[in-house]
């Protein structure tokens, strides 16, 4: 991280604009926890809080960094008992548990002010939850299929543009002998991004989101149509085989080696690709063709959010964090490629000029006119969406279980949606 | 001297509360470090987990009292049941660990050169993390590069997916924690195996026992306190298996190879687990269990206390 002086007086500028009367200097305390504890998330955040301490000299800041997978634990505790004064999480369903429990502070306030409410007009609708707004976005990425470039020339294939080229496609993929698509469904939520697409595809955001919501049954025909369209990629031996074995990033060499052609994965998946030796010649992407040509493309765009737990102590210099944190310049800065490699949530921010950031910018702001989805597990509540995982894994293993799959996750969803 | 000193006497009446009743309350001193620890951090838990599976609490908001639902959605849950199920194979299975670590000892058990490295090296994957075991054990099951598969190649078998076969892979795991755990009973059975006295051999060999009728009727009834560690250490061993099965196939695949404790994990604690209750009914469940165990174990210490 190499934020200059000249940068900072950017921000400097930047959040001073963005908080207007509100811009003077803190003074107290200010209690930091994070999830982002892989190392260049870790390192982005430490260097935005070193900056947010220079603009505030007198202001005592305390960052704790939780290993991310233990802070989904740890959160329920930390709020109940020793709250800080901000709080990582993520958006739309996943905060519901913390939001009826009354842990999070209502933000409403904050996306009254006219800079807020005009550049972080995309993620409000994720933040929202009886109308209230409970936080704000710092970070965004989007979801689509990266594939092997290269293979695809080989063979002479092109992006396909709807299921029936997917298809054609993958058969010639297949042909030639390598498997379509690599996944690794260990951890179960990969099996999840690939619902998420099917089923958006074949019968839209809205349909989607009332399944999310509980308002249609798991064993109703639209659902199995969607689940049809996936046995046949499955029946045609797209996936890799014993994916069941693998986590995602296990899952990662089989592309690497061109033993598969794609992968349907987050931009997180980049990094490690482009670690592995896959340079911008060997990788690609393209957003998840059309199924149902009447329906809407919609997109999977995870995001990760800041709030203030309802019992923090420093509630004022909380606010004046999270402005500084959605302030355009801190959220070039903090989404480049350098940094978080992601997309910037202000919409006056600059998107880094990166191959994949480009193409997925120009993904979610021009060509997902269904809306934007954050993704199974964030959208699904907890329960429903740990049960579905499972089921969803055991169907790509066994496709013949459908039947006595969807039957239970019916009876799961009587009891978590009443 | 047909005097008694005033002093003497007034102190001996004046001994405080304590020294008179020294012999009587020592005991409960030396004790009570012991029993507020136990009672606080083993005793209240336990009742606070029974409470908590009468409730539907999600661990932040109200809890609300549902009485025995849990337990009655437990008695229908596909789920609940595989994990019972599976604890049973871990609880029959993982007793192999005791004959197999007397073999170990019996054959150790030896007089050549390097012998106390041969030992140390059977002895040496108790020492390692159950973590580690775990990991070592999912690469060698791997379904295309690990060594299971290769030397199932070369006799013209395989290649089979342990721990991605729904049907497989609890046994898989189980097999990785005999591993360990052979060990353990063997260590066991070595320090036992030294007390074996050696008259009794004699006597036994004079009378014309030899191999099998030596090991079973002059050898084995000598290791009985080992044997009876073993079997406490080992089904302990089976009923706490966790890691191994987090490790290796966390739960999957589709929920096959989770057992109690790693299911109530899950539904209580883990990432998308936000039932309290639900959790805390499966606890009191697999405590259950471990009461039948646990009685046995006290029943059978008694009995030998009351034998002596």
């Amino acid at each position: 991280m190499r934020f200059t002086t000249k940068t900072m007086l950017m921000a400097l500028a930047g959040s001073t604009m963005l908080a207007g009367a509100a811009s003077a200097e803190l003074t107290g305390d200010l209690k930091i926890f994070l999830d982002t504890s892989n190392p260049a998330p870790r390192a982005t955040m430490e260097a935005m809080i070193a900056d947010f301490q220079e603009l505030h000299p007198d202001l005592n800041i305390e960052t704790t960094i939780i290993d991310r997978d233990a802070y989904k634990t740890q959160i329920r505790n930390f709020l109940t008992a020793d709250s800080p004064d901000v709080a990582t999480w993520y958006a739309a369903n996943r905060m519901t548990p913390f939001v009826e429990a009354g842990l999070f502070e209502d933000v409403s306030d904050l996306w009254q002010e006219p800079e807020i409410a005009e550049a972080l007009a995309s993620t409000k609708g994720a933040m929202t939850i009886d109308d209230k707004q409970w936080g704000v976005a710092y970070t965004y990425y989007q979801w689509g299929i990266y594939y092997r470039k290269d293979i695809y020339e080989e063979l002479g294939l092109n992006e396909p543009a709807n299921f029936d080229e997917m298809k054609s496609n993958c058969a010639a993929i297949i042909d030639s002998g390598r498997k379509c698509y690599t996944i690794g469904t260990k951890f179960l939520w990969t099996a999840g991004g690939w619902f998420d697409y099917l089923n958006m595809r074949t019968h839209g955001f809205d349909f989607h989101m009332d399944l999310a919501q509980g308002k249609v049954n798991w064993t109703d025909d639209r659902v199995r149509e969607t689940f049809a369209n996936w046995r046949e990629l499955i029946d045609m031996g797209a996936f890799v085989d014993n994916h069941q074995n693998y986590s995602w990033q296990e899952s990662l060499p089989f592309i690497v080696n061109g033993e598969a052609a794609a992968i349907l994965k987050g931009n997180f998946a980049v990094a490690p690709l482009r670690e592995a030796g896959l340079d911008d010649n060997k990788l690609d992407f393209y957003q998840f063709p059309a199924i149902n040509p009447d329906v809407e493309l919609a997109e999977d765009a995870p995001t990760d959010t800041f709030h203030i737990p309802a019992k923090a102590q420093n509630k004022d210099n909380a606010r004046e964090f999270l402005r500084f944190v959605v302030s355009a310049n801190v959220q070039t800065e903090i989404n480049n490629g350098a940094n978080l490699g992601q997309l910037p949530v202000n919409a006056k921010s600059a998107v880094d000029d990166d191959k994949f950031l480009n193409e997925g910018f120009a993904m979610l702001s021009e060509n997902s006119p269904g809306g934007v989805a954050q993704f199974f597990d964030r959208d699904f509540p907890a329960e429903m969406a740990n049960e579905a995982m499972q089921g969803l894994q055991e169907f790509m293993v066994f496709p013949d279980n459908l039947d006595d799959i969807l039957k239970r996750l019916d009876k799961v969803q009587e009891r978590v949606y009443q | 001297m047909t005097a008694i000193d005033p002093t003497i006497a007034s102190a001996k009446s004046e001994r405080g509360w304590y020294k008179r009743n020294e012999i009587a309350v020592t005991p409960w001193l030396f004790l009570a470090p012991a029993i507020l620890f136990f009672a606080f951090y083993v005793l209240w838990p336990i009742y606070q987990s029974i409470a908590i599976s009468f409730y539907d609490w999600d661990g932040l908001g109200e809890a609300r009292y549902v009485g025995m639902a849990n337990y009655v959605e437990l008695m229908d849950d596909g789920a609940f049941e595989v994990s019972l199920w599976n604890n049973l194979k871990w609880l029959l299975l993982y007793l192999l660990a005791i004959p197999g670590g007397l073999f170990i000892a019996l054959f150790l058990n030896q007089t050549v050169t390097g012998i106390r490295l041969y030992k140390s090296l059977f002895f040496f994957p108790f020492v390692i993390s159950q973590v580690v075991v775990g990991l070592v054990f999912s690469w060698f099951y791997l379904p295309n590069e690990g060594l299971l598969n290769g030397v199932l190649g070369l006799v013209g078998l395989g290649p089979i997916n342990v721990l991605g076969d729904p049907t497989m892979a609890t046994y898989g795991i189980i097999a990785a924690g005999l591993w360990p755990q052979t060990a353990y009973c063997m260590i066991l059975y070595l320090t036992g195996l030294n007390a074996v006295d050696p008259e009794q051999i004699e006597a036994g060999r004079l009378d014309g026992a030899k191999g099998w009728k030596m090991l079973w009727y002059i050898i084995i009834p000598q290791l009985k306190p080992a044997t009876f560690i073993a079997f406490v250490v080992t089904i302990i061993g089976a009923l706490r298996s966790f890691d191994l099965i987090s490790i290796m196939t966390n739960g999957g695949p589709f929920g096959q190879t989770r057992v109690l404790s790693f299911y109530m994990f899950e539904k209580a604690l883990s990432e998308y687990g936000f039932r309290m209750g639900y959790g805390a009914a499966i606890a009191v469940v697999l405590f259950l269990i471990m009461l039948i165990f646990i009685a046995y174990f006290l029943w059978s210490m008694w009995a030998e206390e009351k034998g002596r």
